[in-house]
């Protein structure tokens, strides 16, 4: 089984290749400084699990995560988060909290060894990634895919979300891109004082409105400085009356 | 006030010679000296007991500032009694003198008056007095619960060791003891020279740049175990600035805080430089590290490491303006400047 190991420190890369040792079954095809590489490497190599920090340069694990569109299965590798901890609990393989023993990190391959019979592919849950994603540095940034390269977006430069099937439309000023995240997901986790979900399928930032005139009744048509114009609910209006103390 | 003796000394001194005062002017009108005498005493003792009634009650009960009327009407009431009684007393002693029956009653409104004055006096006294300490008190207090309160975060501040640098270092450690056993035991050395020093430093408010320099070095060598060949630190100090003081653990903070943005948050190698320059009476310190100008963490905020330095040398300077930073370049710098109080 093909493994990739992701950290930013080369020692604790190296422990995780020792402790594999004991596995034959498993090869290290790879070992990856940060997210980037760890994108790039999996989508060429489609490993069956990857060791994953969180902490890293640029982006974090989670984000790494949400880049991919059939994430591995996943073991965390993390010293210290404690916003990360409780999604572990209910959603990941496991986590190993570093520094780990022989033991511990056994206990963690036999847990994916026996899921892994079970389903013959782990999907690491979304639920994982919504639930997550509470950390706080992920709150004020979002990280997309831009074709082959990958774009941070800080979220005061979003203009506003539309639904899109299965994805979600980011609008900026450089043009929009793709996530696989849900509407929800983003509701919850960006400022509710900046961002508003005016209708089911858009989620507005405040600070870009022009105007807003009724349409028909108990609906209104909402303008942006950008010129876009974006249709508002009604539950959306009373969320946005209440946002901008209209 | 009247507690101590001297306070109780100027009471009867006061009172003495205001039976004195009194003697005299009504001697200018009535020339029997026993019966003066006689009249200021009874007069002037009903007063002054009158004045230590205020006095104690007010040592339970303090009027605040709405009620202050109420300290009036009760110095009224007072002075009412006071002279009524005085009146009925000297009436009954001395009944058959008709002569001195007429000033008496002829005086009242006179009598009412210099009574009211004194014992309002009075009762304005206590309450400013009593006012007075309370405000003492609670000022007291004050005081001493700012300094506990400064002293905790202080302490506090400088010990702000990161648990993800601790977890990480002995993951490291427990990573070398199986590729270089040698290197392991170094490391734990290190690790252990630098807690030590974290806990020493307890006791110590300033130390030198050089021995803060000393225990910087210690962190530094155990992230350059960690992050090798990606972490380069550049020290640059002159031979006066080495010998100024500073406060215990005040650089840690900063450097942390550039191996986190210069470090943590770059994919390829981080120099980071330390300088140090002195002037008499003060010690400048630069550090400075890469930093990636669209990066958001980078950009938004200085983070809590800076925020705790700068809280710190407001703490024990009380200036704000002893930590700058510059953007310039690429280059993130942390410039702090120290005064040196003749330590």
């Amino acid at each position: 089984m093909k493994v990739v190991i992701i950290d930013d420190e080369p020692l604790a890369r190296s422990i995780v290749t020792a402790y594999l040792n004991a596995y034959p079954v498993f090869e290290v095809i790879a070992e990856c400084n940060n997210g980037f590489e760890g994108v790039k490497i999996i989508q060429q190599y489609n490993p069956d699990l990857i060791f994953l920090d969180i902490q890293m340069p640029k982006i974090n694990g989670f984000e790494m995560l949400e880049l991919l569109d059939e994430p591995p299965a996943v073991i965390f590798t993390t010293a210290f988060d404690e916003y990360a901890m409780k999604a572990f609990e209910t959603h990941a393989i496991d986590y190993l909290l570093k520094p780990f023993s022989k033991e511990r990190f056994d206990k963690a391959i036999q847990k994916f060894i026996s899921q892994h019979n079970v389903a013959a592919k782990q999907q690491p849950a979304k639920a994982l990634l919504e639930t997550v994603a509470s950390s706080p540095n992920q709150s004020n940034r979002v990280v997309v895919k831009d074709g082959n390269k990958i774009k941070i977006i800080p979220v005061a430069q979003i203009q506003y979300f539309e639904a899109a099937d299965d994805y979600v439309k980011i609008y900026t000023a450089e043009g929009d891109f793709l996530k696989n995240k849900t509407m929800t997901s983003f509701e919850k986790l960006l400022p509710s004082q900046q961002f508003v979900r005016i209708h089911r399928s858009y989620i507005v930032n405040v600070q870009l409105i022009s105007r807003i005139d009724a349409y028909e009744k108990e609906s209104h048509i909402m303008q942006l400085t950008t010129g876009a114009k974006l249709p508002v609910s009604k539950s959306g209006y009373a969320k946005l009356k209440e946002v901008l103390g209209i | 006030m009247l507690q101590t003796k001297k306070y109780k000394l100027a009471f009867t001194a006061w009172w003495l010679l205001w039976c004195m005062l009194h003697i005299y002017v009504l001697y200018n009108y009535y020339a029997f000296f026993s019966i003066v005498i006689v009249d200021s005493v009874i007069t002037n003792v009903l007063t002054s007991g009158a004045c230590l009634l205020i006095y104690n009650n007010m040592r339970y009960y303090l009027p605040r500032r709405e009620k202050y009327w109420y300290v009036l009407i009760v110095s009224a009431v007072l002075s009412v009694m006071c002279t009524g009684i005085a009146t009925f007393l000297l009436h009954w002693l001395f009944q058959r003198n008709e002569s001195y029956i007429a000033l008496l009653y002829g005086s009242w409104l006179i009598r009412y008056c210099v009574v009211f004055l004194l014992i309002g006096c009075m009762s304005m006294l206590s309450l400013l007095w009593y006012a007075l300490q309370e405000q003492n008190e609670i000022q007291y207090r004050k005081t001493a619960a700012e300094q506990m309160l400064k002293d905790a975060e202080l302490y506090k501040l400088r010990h702000q060791l990161q648990p993800h640098f601790l977890f990480n270092s002995l993951n490291s450690i427990s990573a070398l003891t199986i590729v270089d056993a040698e290197k392991a035991r170094t490391m734990i050395q290190q690790l252990s020279d630098f807690l030590r020093g974290t806990l020493k430093r307890d006791e110590v408010q300033f130390i030198t740049l050089q021995e803060e320099l000393q225990h910087l070095q210690l962190y530094l060598d155990i992230e350059k175990v960690r992050f090798g060949h990606r972490l380069e630190v550049k020290v640059d100090y002159t031979e006066v600035s080495a010998e100024k003081k500073l406060p215990a653990l005040l650089l840690q903070p900063a450097v942390e805080n550039a191996i986190k943005f210069g470090l943590y948050n770059t994919l390829d190698e981080t120099e980071i430089v330390i300088t140090a320059t002195a002037t008499d009476n003060t010690l400048v310190v630069h550090i400075s590290n890469p930093y990636d100008e669209e990066d958001l963490q980078a950009v938004t905020g200085t983070g809590f490491g800076l925020a705790s330095i700068r809280r710190r040398l407001y703490l024990l300077f009380g200036r704000y303006d002893l930590l700058e930073t510059i953007k310039a370049d690429q280059t993130f710098t942390v410039k702090l400047t120290i005064p040196q109080l003749n330590l």
